[in-house]
């Protein structure tokens, strides 16, 4: 099976090391992988902030660079939650004003084919044991749009679950948003810093090593929360555990 | 809208005291997880549930669609059962409206029954400008009221203040506005009841006007409905010899069969009740009319618009309209829960008020610009509504009318760079290059702008020493690896179709 990785933009520049993962553990499954690089970013950014027209043209990159794809997969439960949530409605709002059909072709064209990692796994392949190994103490932290808008459910627990070695532990308002919310993090700065610093002492109480997702951008604020307070509690994606193997072991730091 | 709201800060600098101050953090959360569990406990008793929400939806969006010809049917029914009604496209009309009525019956108090509808034109404030004293009678607003404050939640408007508060307030306020607190008042919840009881008792014994909301209107009677937990309101609705309800246009139902799916999911949904202890009904004057003796002898609905017919215009706004009020929205919402309901600025705070007071006031002025981003679209509000209003779907769609008004320069250009920059790879690839090889000189923190206030409470990431698609050309060039078995079962080895948006987990 062939399939387009959509990295993201968070994982591209900042924070590679999901990606790879995702490429590493998808081809130890047979899974060819392709990473068009035409690709950038979904656009959420600029939809969630209220600037939709600035979204249209990475709405139509998308489709086009996704195009003869069966299966789009990202590491994102946020960025395949706004292609297939916010896609049809962009091309919805172009269609109801008189601006064609194009956007809303395009919607409907990706949306059903992007799918976030763990539903690929799950749902696709069928799997929940990768063969993974990761004998360290983590808990999950389930990112509001992978829970709620993707309904991703038990699927990335099931996957932890079956990983050699890995002690999972229960995280204390698992469902409750870590404060990230994109440029909500910088327009209500206190509020967000409130909410993350509730999560990482959640996290912290559990006696967990790692603190895995399955959306880096919410890490992203978490891990600069938790290096600020010096916790000793490291924030890792969840394609990364499932990448580790006895023979190829997760390490901390930067990818070579 | 009411006038103690004129001239709030805008949602960021509130909620940033809110969330320094330790004791309302301690209050709101307290309160809002215990609420929060005994709903999720209330309705899931319901396995009927999603059929419910689904049909409450369904009979307010039918409802507003027709809603002319549902309102003109009960001011038909309400005027041949003996009442009064009146039409106010404004808050200014409905306060005039109201206070004329009480005028003409020589009155010069008039007791109140809890309600959204005249908090939201301000009408307290209207009737003192008046001469007309109005007191509250449901027990968190008697403690606002006392408190000379600011209701911070729709059920629980006095949810910021402890039991300690609150008997603070009830020590030194109460002889200002009728009977003192008794003699050595204690902290303990049937101490503090008792007091207010007392204390109200001779309101609503010598009151001869009341003033209340309604949660449903029944078009095909005219009937109009209070559902509440105390019983102030069954006394404010029977004893006073006059009765004016203001209520929102949007509150009308078309028939009784559609009352019973909202009285089912209304208890449940604010005060995790099966059912709520006091539903009070009357039809205008009642059969009887005027001369049966029993209930007002004078009843008058005042039909308030206020911005909701603009509301009702908006393809995508128009869905708060379902709203009932439950404050579902409120008790789940981690934003709330430490920003604190006098943050947003308006007498509906929380996750409904940050998508329904900027449709009825407009954005014009800072809190309310404000209020479209005051949310980090988690969507559990979304998922606790009993009728199913997308607010995150609002909030975005308010927030692009905000984005284009004046003072969004900057952010405005910043975005177009992004997509500019996304829409060039070559450029984002380099630019990504870039970012790498010189991090070793970024900061952990910035001072100003957006990044300064991501470094107020987190360092800055640190870069990668390359992006992931220099990873990729070296990747793609080295020869494949066998794929490894796994443990529980085999990747099918052909590709599957697509799957459809329909079974698209």
């Amino acid at each position: 099976m062939r399939v387009a990785l959509f990295a993201t933009c968070v994982n591209d520049a900042v924070l590679p090391r999901a990606a790879i993962a995702t490429v590493r553990l998808l081809e130890r499954l047979g899974v060819e992988v392709d990473f068009p690089e035409q690709q950038s970013c979904c656009g959420q950014p600029q939809f969630n902030t209220g600037y939709r027209l600035l979204t249209e043209p990475l709405v139509l990159r998308m489709a086009r660079v996704f195009e003869t794809y069966p299966y789009v997969v990202t590491p994102s439960g946020s960025c395949a939650a706004m292609v297939r949530d916010n896609y049809p409605r962009i091309g919805a709002k172009a269609r109801a004003e008189d601006r064609g059909e194009e956007l809303a072709e395009a919607a409907a064209s990706l949306a059903p084919r992007v799918v976030e990692l763990t539903e690929f796994l799950v749902d696709v392949l069928g799997v929940t044991d990768v063969g993974a190994h990761f004998p360290h103490r983590v808990t999950y932290h389930p990112s509001c749009h992978g829970l709620r808008v993707l309904g991703l459910g038990t699927r990335p627990l099931a996957l932890l679950r079956a990983v050699k070695d890995l002690e999972l532990l229960e995280l204390p308002g698992a469902e409750e948003c870590c404060g990230f919310g994109g440029t909500f993090a910088v327009k209500n700065p206190d509020v967000s810093a409130a909410m993350g610093a509730d999560k990482v002492a959640a996290a912290l109480s559990t006696g967990a090593q790692v603190l895995c997702g399955a959306d880096n951008s919410c890490l992203l604020h978490l891990d600069g929360m938790v290096r600020r307070r010096h916790a000793p509690l490291r924030t890792v994606h969840l394609a990364e555990i499932l990448a580790a193997t006895e023979t190829t072991p997760w390490r901390p730091g930067s990818p070579a | 809208m009411s006038s103690a709201y004129l001239g709030m800060p805008a949602f960021p600098q509130a909620a940033k005291a809110a969330t320094q101050d330790a004791r309302l953090r301690a209050n709101l959360r307290r309160a809002t997880h215990t609420i929060r569990d005994k709903r999720a406990r209330a309705v899931g008793e319901l396995d009927d549930w999603a059929a419910l929400r689904e049909a409450g939806r369904r009979i307010k969006d039918q409802t507003l669609r027709h809603l002319d010809v549902y309102l003109l049917q009960l001011e038909e029914r309400v005027t041949s059962a003996g009442g009064t009604v009146h039409w106010a496209a404004d808050a200014a009309e409905a306060n005039r409206i109201v206070a004329e009525l009480v005028r003409a019956t020589g009155e010069s108090e008039v007791v109140k029954v809890k309600s959204m509808a005249t908090q939201e034109i301000g009408l307290n404030e209207a009737l003192a400008e008046a001469g007309v004293t109005a007191y509250e009678t449901d027990l968190a607003e008697l403690i606002v009221q006392l408190g000379d404050d600011l209701p911070s939640h729709i059920l629980v408007p006095a949810i910021h203040r402890n039991r300690g508060e609150i008997r603070d307030i009830f020590v030194e306020r109460m002889a200002r506005w009728g009977r003192p607190a008794p003699e050595g008042l204690t902290d303990r919840p049937a101490d503090l009841a008792e007091a207010a009881r007392l204390h109200l008792r001779e309101k609503f014994l010598r009151a001869k006007v009341a003033v209340s909301g309604a949660n449903f209107m029944i078009a095909e009677t005219g009937t109009l409905v209070v559902v509440e937990s105390e019983g102030n309101g069954r006394m404010c609705l029977t004893l006073p010899q006059t009765l004016i309800s203001v209520v929102g246009i949007e509150k009308v139902l078309p028939t009784w069969q559609d009352l019973e799916v909202f009285l089912q999911f209304l208890p449940r949904s604010s005060t995790a009740e099966r059912m709520n202890p006091y539903t009070t009904m009357w039809t205008g004057l009642g059969p009887g009319g005027a001369a049966d003796g029993d209930g007002p002898r004078a009843f008058h609905l005042v039909l308030l618009d206020n911005g909701r017919t603009d509301t009702l215009a908006d393809e995508i706004g128009r869905q708060v309209l379902r709203c009932i009020r439950c404050s579902a929205c409120l008790n789940v919402c981690p934003v709330y829960e430490r920003a604190g309901g006098h943050a947003y600025g308006s007498p509906y705070p929380g996750p409904i008020g940050a998508v329904l007071t900027p449709q009825l006031r407009g954005t014009g002025s800072e809190v309310d610009a404000s209020l479209p981003f005051a949310s980090s679209l988690c969507g559990a509000c979304y998922e606790v509504c009993p009728v199913a209003i997308d607010i995150p779907e609002v909030l975005v769609h308010l927030r692009e009318q905000v984005a284009a008004q004046p003072g969004h320069a900057a952010e405005r250009a910043a975005m177009r760079a992004a997509t500019w920059l996304f829409e060039h790879p070559a450029a984002l690839a380099a630019a990504e290059r870039t970012a790498s090889a010189t991090r070793a000189l970024h900061p952990r923190t910035l001072p100003l702008g957006p990044a300064g206030a991501w470094t107020q409470a987190r360092d800055l990431p640190r870069l990668p020493a390359e992006p992931f698609r220099t990873w990729w050309k070296r990747h793609r060039a080295e020869p494949p690896a066998a794929p490894q078995s796994t443990g529980t079962s085999q990747p099918p080895t052909t590709p599957q179709p697509p799957t459809t948006p329909e079974s698209t987990p």
